[in-house]
Formats: C-alpha cells, sequence, structure tokens
C-alpha cells in the first residue's frame, strides 16, 4: 500500500526538459491527464440517446 | 373569446405590452431568452460528442468546491486542521479546485479549436477567459489561508509578485484577513456571476456548432431572411 502513497509534505520533484522548460512532476502528472481526456474527448465514442419516434 | 397562448411562447410575448419597468424587463427577458432556449429539450446532433461535456463537468467541480468551502467556513480552522472529517472536506475542497480546473481547460482547448467564438459568440468567450482570470485569483487566495507553512512560503513568494505589478499597495497577500475576505466572499461572487453570465449566453446563443456543421441558429435565420425578402 505504502507503494503507491505519496508524501505531500515533501518539495516536489522536477524535470528539466531541454534547458527552457522546468516541469514538476504533479504538473506533469495533470498535463498529461488533460491532454488524454482532451485526446479521449474527440476520438471516443458518445453512447447513443434514446430514439424520438 | 381570447386565443389560449402558452406563457413565454413568442405570440405571449407580442402581445404583452408593459405599463411598468417590471413589465418591461420581462419582456425583454422572454424576448432575449425565451423558456425553450433556456431549458431546452432537445440539442444539435453533434453535440452528442464527449467534448461537450466538460463545461458540464467544469459547474459540477465548481458546485463541489462551493458545498465543500461553506462547510470549512462553518467548521473554521481549527476544526479543518485537527479533525478527521475536517481532513476529508478539506481534501475534498482542494480536489475539487484541481478536477475544476482540469475541465475547464479541456473545456476551453475544445472551445478554442472549434473556433467557440463564431456566430456572434464574443462575449461567451469573453465571459469564459474572465471566468479563468477569477478562478485562477480565488485559487491563489485559498492557497494563502490555509494556515500552514505551505500558506506561508506562497504569500511571501508571491507579494513579490504583487510589488512588481503596482498592486502591492492595494493587495497585501501576508494579511490573512484581506485574503479571507477575497477567497470565501468577494472572488467566489465574481466566479458564479460570470458562470451565470457564461451559461445565459451560452442558453442564448446556442452550443457552439463543430466548423463543418450548419449552426441551426443561422438556418433559421437565414430562413426568415429569404421569406421576408
Amino acid at each position: 500500500m505504502n507503494l503507491f502513497a505519496i508524501d505531500l509534505n515533501e518539495p516536489a520533484t522536477y524535470w528539466q526538459i531541454w534547458s527552457w522548460i522546468q516541469v514538476s512532476v504533479p504538473n506533469l502528472i495533470m498535463i498529461i491527464i488533460m491532454l488524454t481526456l482532451f485526446v479521449g474527448a474527440l476520438v471516443l465514442p458518445f453512447p447513443k440517446g434514446r430514439d424520438e419516434s | 373569446m381570447s386565443t389560449e397562448t402558452t406563457p413565454g411562447s413568442h405570440a405571449a410575448v407580442d402581445d404583452f405590452q408593459p405599463t411598468t419597468w417590471t413589465g418591461s424587463i420581462r419582456k425583454k427577458w422572454l424576448e432575449t431568452l425565451p423558456p425553450e432556449k433556456m431549458l431546452p429539450e432537445n440539442q444539435p446532433a453533434y453535440v452528442a460528442s464527449w467534448i461537450y461535456v466538460f463545461g458540464m463537468l467544469t459547474i459540477t467541480a465548481l458546485i463541489i468546491v462551493i458545498a465543500s468551502g461553506c462547510i470549512l467556513t462553518i467548521g473554521g480552522i481549527q476544526w479543518f486542521h485537527e479533525s478527521s472529517i475536517g481532513h476529508f472536506v478539506n481534501s475534498l475542497h482542494f480536489w475539487s479546485v484541481q478536477l475544476f480546473f482540469l475541465f475547464m481547460i479541456v473545456h476551453l482547448w475544445g472551445k478554442f479549436w472549434m473556433a467557440a467564438w463564431r456566430g456572434h459568440r464574443g462575449l461567451t468567450w469573453a465571459t469564459g477567459a474572465i471566468c479563468f482570470m477569477a478562478g485562477l485569483g480565488t485559487a491563489f487566495t485559498g492557497y494563502t489561508i490555509t494556515t500552514n507553512f505551505n500558506a506561508q512560503w506562497v504569500a511571501f513568494e508571491s507579494k513579490d509578485v504583487m510589488n512588481a505589478v503596482g498592486l502591492g499597495s492595494i493587495i497585501n497577500v501576508t494579511n490573512l484577513g484581506q485574503m479571507v475576505v477575497l477567497h470565501v466572499v468577494l472572488l467566489p461572487l465574481a466566479v458564479v456571476a460570470v458562470v451565470a453570465m457564461h451559461v445565459l449566453l451560452v442558453r442564448k446563443h446556442g452550443v457552439v456548432p463543430p466548423i463543418d456543421a450548419i449552426d441551426p441558429e443561422a438556418a433559421v435565420a437565414t430562413e426568415t431572411a429569404e421569406v421576408s425578402s
């Protein structure tokens, strides 16, 4: 269980991507989730509503 | 015998001649936003896409933010720092804010790439942008009032930002009382007011169609113009 626990009382880990982008891992995770949701919303089929007679 | 008309229908609104300012406002309201537009039962076929869901998801998250914020306000600082239920509501408030911004940004991307300001929807787009800014301010003041070392760090770091942009003499981020009133009263009121205006504008103009779809509003307007000419 502790394997998945994240200590929120410590400073976040930061990744230096190239020389001019620095992003924290929590922010990067949020960005990836948002991009996944955005792409998913465009390509996943929407359930059909009830047909009107 | 007078002909029966549905309240709020075009015929009823056209027949109604107001003699008071309240009547004038009602007539103007019904002309601008009749009940069938305000609470429609059907939407165009293109709305059946997940990308159109994120506006409502943002509002749902906002409702949870406000409800949990009200409970935190009633419980008080000591309660949400020291009791397990207080911790839970505090976390609920924090994570619903994360979802609020997450959904709002996906909504923003969707609307940006379909150029949602088309068809006289400029004000709808602008109110969305203002809502985003007001939301940022509300979230920021929230971070400064959690009364812990994190809040102290955020306040003292952002103090330099406020001074740099010339707002330091008006907004003192280290003044807990000022931040609490901004976060709990003024900024939430601004967010709710702007969101309400945004939703009413969406109802007035209809949901923006995809770029290659026919806008039902525009099609009706064109047909009306052709018939009258």
